[in-house]
């Protein structure tokens, strides 16, 4: 860290622990309510009311592009973290821009797959199992339009404010954040979009 | 796209005399406080002081009157039920059903949204902190927030009473019956964005005090030093951060359900409705412990200040604290036992109900034990837990009966439920609160409770309360279903009538606490709180000032030992004047928390009312908030050593104006701390 | 966790770019079983569960470099409490909800 930015006195160092040790919280009840929403999509499966299931509706290749595009974010997220432990302003700027491309990216996407389903008429009106699907999906998804904003919003402050203690730590923690939602990620192609084509 | 969705003049309640009044008195309500405040030209003190403030302790007292308001606006409700089914025998009585199913909807909502959990966040709120020797809570911005979030779901409950209806489906609100089909209209959608938006803010709540539990203990404060009631607090936080996801998530799908057109809960269409009751009751039963530990926390407590005596069982308590908090994720299913699982499932649960009971009669016998040999002082908060200890005793024993399957097959959703669970929320979380009103209450103002008017309240709530509810264990035997609007069957009236008269006198309860507040006030002059310590307390918070200073403590305590105050007492450091006085950093007020709530508040009318422009509207204003707030790095001002010393310098002077100790002139009272054998 | 300031901070590409490669490997695996359906069914389901409980455990350690030794340890036991509650709430939920499915085809 860039000694003129960081210095950093012991009780607000107290603070960034606090800060950091109260967001790992929120995360833990997040990762609750993806767990009962996963739950329920296990429990409503099978409940395709006589329409569309899985099987006719998922594709394997948007689910791949999907993954690899938020994983690759979060390397990307990762290599801007990195830059900001060396001070390199510039460098952060560009990898913070990349990984909210690639989010972009995934976003649009699953846009369009939503998209697609509403279409045929396989929207989350159609079924209990559509519904879970949507729901579990799209607050995936909801997560992720966060955390793009949350990118845009860290990004104008490392502008204006430049990589000081206090954006230091707001980034740290949208680490967290878009690291945790790739987990989340990995879970639903696992129990949602794999077992549906099989 | 209509502009004000479905809100038309008809939503407006001019359909029935008892909807009109009841919107009437909300609407005099709102306006006579704001007639209070213009006429006390106090409106910059309630917008700067208390509005903008993120202060743990004034954030403590807001929660705390919203609680009370609340609980008279749950009683109103109760008064109407049992005066309804008192005469109601083979006649419709004065409610029709369709209004008395929104009665007791919204009793059970606002008792436990809306005046239990605020009582409880209040308490927390104001004394933790102190207990433990910071200078506030973890997230003074984000506490503020739950605030407002709670009292924005107040306020929807609140106003469903003059624009709209509220939900007929229960505070449960169960599909299929709460879903689209078969409820259309705002009623449900009142009581869900209600809960949903205020359960973000206990969420939020639950992070906050455990961040602050674990990380701003004062020097010396190690966990096995914590007052029990903090350690309460603790596991209650737990319980918060992990159980009320599933209520988020139970709520968030019935909302989508009936708003989008959803079939998570539809009864076809590939819907489960049994997913609803499994998730909402996942939630719904570490929120009864959620409810009860702190007032477990409240009477360990006073019962150790009021026998004089310190707590038994210090560990015991600890670990039954714990063992409740784990154990609540266990037993869920025991709220629907008889909705079709199988044996093996229903016994799984049962055994597990059975267990939990045993954790809660280990502090039980932790509490008499403190009594035993204690030198006891019968002021009110001792009162209220003597009470609690012989009534709620009671209603734990009908819960062990009730966590047996069989049993439970033939008294499920009768009023033995009903008494059951009255029985430990009553004496057990409002008798707690109560008295941790009556107990904290000199600490929050600096001056005293009146304890005629606060011993009249007890004799009125336990006697009414007695009156109230054990006719509704006969009357479950008796066969009477819960929620009965009217009835054939004669042998129930009897008990009915009996119980009206409980509630009743339960009123004159209320009224005696309101009495008892504003004989306080007019009389606080002659009842000061000068050391700030008036019952010779044991616990941290009786170090500070009463009212506290904005910092707690202008030197943070060094902690030797459980009952930390009371051992510095017993070595003669308790009041003892600084060297000097050091700079404290304070967050500064701001409005901008109260805006996140208004607009929470909003959102949630709009969503109700389909409108969706305004919808999105506050959607906007909450991001730009946070946005706003998230950038601002100057969010703190420093009070300097030279105002730090003026405000102790004014301590001490009213130190040296006060009795050594306020309790000494007690008929009851057992002696001045004294350093203890060394353990 | 840069101790000094509080702040977690990564100073090395390292833990970043093994994290990369092994999550690439272990969801080509996943999605090679489906795309190739090389395995039965059954056998395929286990084996992605598996993948995903060892990919995630490759997050957590590679992306959110927690580990016994810097995460501190409120964190951990943050972490361990939710996994025990989600087992909890998640196998409970479901066996709840299969049993009454057995008994009632609900």
């Amino acid at each position: 860290m860039s000694a003129t930015t960081m210095t950093v006195t012991p009780q607000d160092a107290e603070k960034y622990e606090e800060k950091e040790f109260g967001f790992w919280l929120y995360l833990m009840s997040d990762a609750i309510i993806f767990a009962l929403l996963f739950a329920t999509y296990l429990v409503m499966v099978g409940n395709a009311a006589g329409g569309p299931t899985g099987k006719e509706l998922f594709s394997l290749e948007r689910a791949a592009g999907e993954t690899a595009l938020l994983l690759l974010s979060s390397t990307t997220f990762g290599v801007a973290a990195v830059a900001l432990s060396q001070g390199d302003r510039p460098k952060v700027l560009l990898w913070l821009g990349i990984t909210f491309l690639l989010g972009a990216g995934f976003i649009f996407l699953e846009i369009g797959e939503f998209r697609g389903m509403i279409d045929q008429g396989a929207g989350p009106d159609r079924s209990g199992f559509l519904s879970s699907f949507f729901t579990l999906v799209g607050t995936h998804g909801l997560h992720v339009s966060v955390g793009l904003s949350w990118i845009a919003v860290m990004f104008g402050q490392v502008v204006f404010k430049g990589l000081t203690a206090p954006v230091a730590s707001r980034f740290m923690r949208l680490g967290l954040f878009w690291h945790f939602l790739d987990i989340i990620w990995v879970v639903i192609f696992s129990v949602v979009y794999l077992p549906g084509l099989l | 796209m209509d502009i004000f969705g479905r809100l038309t003049i008809d939503s407006l309640p001019f359909y029935s005399a008892i909807a009109a009044s009841g919107a009437g008195i909300t609407v005099l309500g709102a306006l006579s406080v704001m007639a209070v405040i213009t006429y006390l030209s106090a409106w910059r003190l309630v917008l700067f002081d208390w509005v903008s403030s993120i202060d743990h302790k004034k954030i403590g007292i807001m929660y705390i009157m919203v609680a009370l308001v609340m609980l008279m606006r749950g009683f109103i409700d109760a008064a109407m039920m049992r005066s309804q089914q008192a005469i109601a025998y083979n006649n419709e009585g004065y409610l029709p059903p369709g209004h008395f199913d929104q009665v007791f909807s919204s009793h059970g909502t606002i008792m436990i949204f809306f005046m239990a959990m605020p009582f409880l966040s209040g308490l927390i709120n104001l004394i933790m902190p102190q207990q433990i020797g910071s200078r506030d809570v973890a997230f003074p911005f984000m506490n503020a927030i739950s605030l407002w979030l709670t009292t924005a779901g107040a306020g929807l409950v609140l106003i469903s009473l003059v624009i709209g209806k509220f939900s007929t489906a229960g505070w449960t609100g169960y599909p299929p019956y709460s879903g689209s089909q078969f409820t259309p209209g705002v009623g449900v959608d009142y009581w869900l964005w209600a809960v949903l938006i205020s359960g973000v803010g206990s969420t939020m709540t639950g992070i906050n005090f455990l961040v602050t539990i674990i990380k701003c203990r004062a020097p010396g404060m190690t966990m096995l030093r914590l007052p029990v009631f903090t350690w309460t607090v603790f596991v209650t936080s737990i319980l918060m951060v992990f159980a009320f996801p599933s209520l988020t998530v139970a709520a968030g799908m019935l909302v989508l359900d009936r708003t989008l057109d959803m079939h998570f809960f539809t009864n076809g269409m590939g819907g489960n409705m049994m997913n609803y009751i499994n998730l909402f009751w996942l939630w719904g039963h570490p929120e009864v412990y959620i409810l009860i530990l702190p007032a477990f926390g409240v009477f360990s407590e006073v019962v150790a200040v009021f026998s004089q005596k310190r707590l038994f069982g210090y560990i015991s308590l600890v670990l039954a604290t714990m063992a409740i908090g784990f154990l609540s994720f266990t037993v869920w299913l025991h709220h629907f036992f008889t909705m079709g699982s199988s044996a093996r499932v229903n016994s799984f649960f049962g055994t597990m109900t059975t267990i939990i009971a045993v954790p809660t009669g280990v502090k039980v016998f932790d509490w008499l034990f403190t009594i035993y040999r204690g030198r006891i002082i019968f002021k009110p908060p001792m009162l209220f837990t003597l009470g609690f200890l012989v009534t709620f005793t009671i209603g734990g024993l009908s819960g062990v009966l009730l966590a047996l399957p069989p049993v439970d097959y033939l008294m499920h959703n009768t009023t033995f439920l009903i008494a059951h669970f009255h029985n430990v929320i009553i004496p057990g979380v409002l008798f707690g609160y109560i008295a941790g009103y009556m107990f904290w209450f000199p600490k929050a103002f600096g001056f005293n409770l009146n304890e005629k008017w606060g011993t009249w309240s007890f004799w009125c709530w336990i006697i009414g309360f007695y009156l109230a509810f054990m006719p509704l264990y006969l009357l479950g035997f008796l066969g009477m279903p819960r929620r009965m609007e009217h009835y054939e069957i004669a042998a129930w009236q009897p008990h009915l009538i009996v119980a009206a008269i409980g509630a009743l006198i339960i009123f004159f309860g209320i009224v005696c606490m309101a009495v008892q507040l504003i004989v306080s006030i007019r009389d606080r002059q002659s009842a000061l709180d000068l050391t700030g310590d008036p019952w010779n307390g044991r616990s941290l918070e009786w170090a500070t000032s009463s009212p506290a200073a904005p910092y707690n403590f202008a030197v943070l305590p060094q902690v030797q030992s459980v009952d930390a105050w009371w051992d510095m007492k017993a070595r003669g450091v308790a009041y003892q004047r600084p060297q000097q006085y050091e700079d404290i950093t304070l967050p500064k007020n701001t409005f901008i928390a109260a805006v996140i709530g208004g607009s929470a508040f909003v959102f949630g009318f709009a969503m109700i009312w389909y409108i969706w422009w305004l919808a999105i509207l506050c959607l906007a204003v909450i991001f730009v908030s946070v946005v706003v707030r998230a950038s601002d790095d100057d969010s703190d001002y420093i009070m300097t050593a030279a105002e730090v010393k003026a405000i102790e310098d004014e301590r001490f002077a009213q130190l040296a104006k006060a009795p050594k100790n306020e309790m000494a002139d007690d008929p009851g009272f057992a002696g001045e701390p004294i350093p203890e054998a060394s353990t | 966790m840069d101790v000094s300031s509080g702040i977690p901070v990564e100073r090395t590409l390292k833990p970043y770019l093994i994290g990369i490669v092994l999550t690439l490997i272990l969801t080509a695996i996943s999605f090679g079983l489906v795309a190739f359906e090389a395995l039965p069914r059954e056998t395929a389901l286990i084996v992605i569960a598996v993948l995903a409980v060892v990919q995630i455990l490759v997050h957590l350690r590679f992306f959110l470099h927690i580990d016994f030794k810097s995460t501190p340890r409120e964190n951990l036991i943050a972490l361990a409490f939710a996994c025990v509650l989600i087992f909890l709430m998640v196998g409970g939920s479901l066996w709840i909800m299969f049993d009454l499915y057995h008994r009632m085809m609900v």
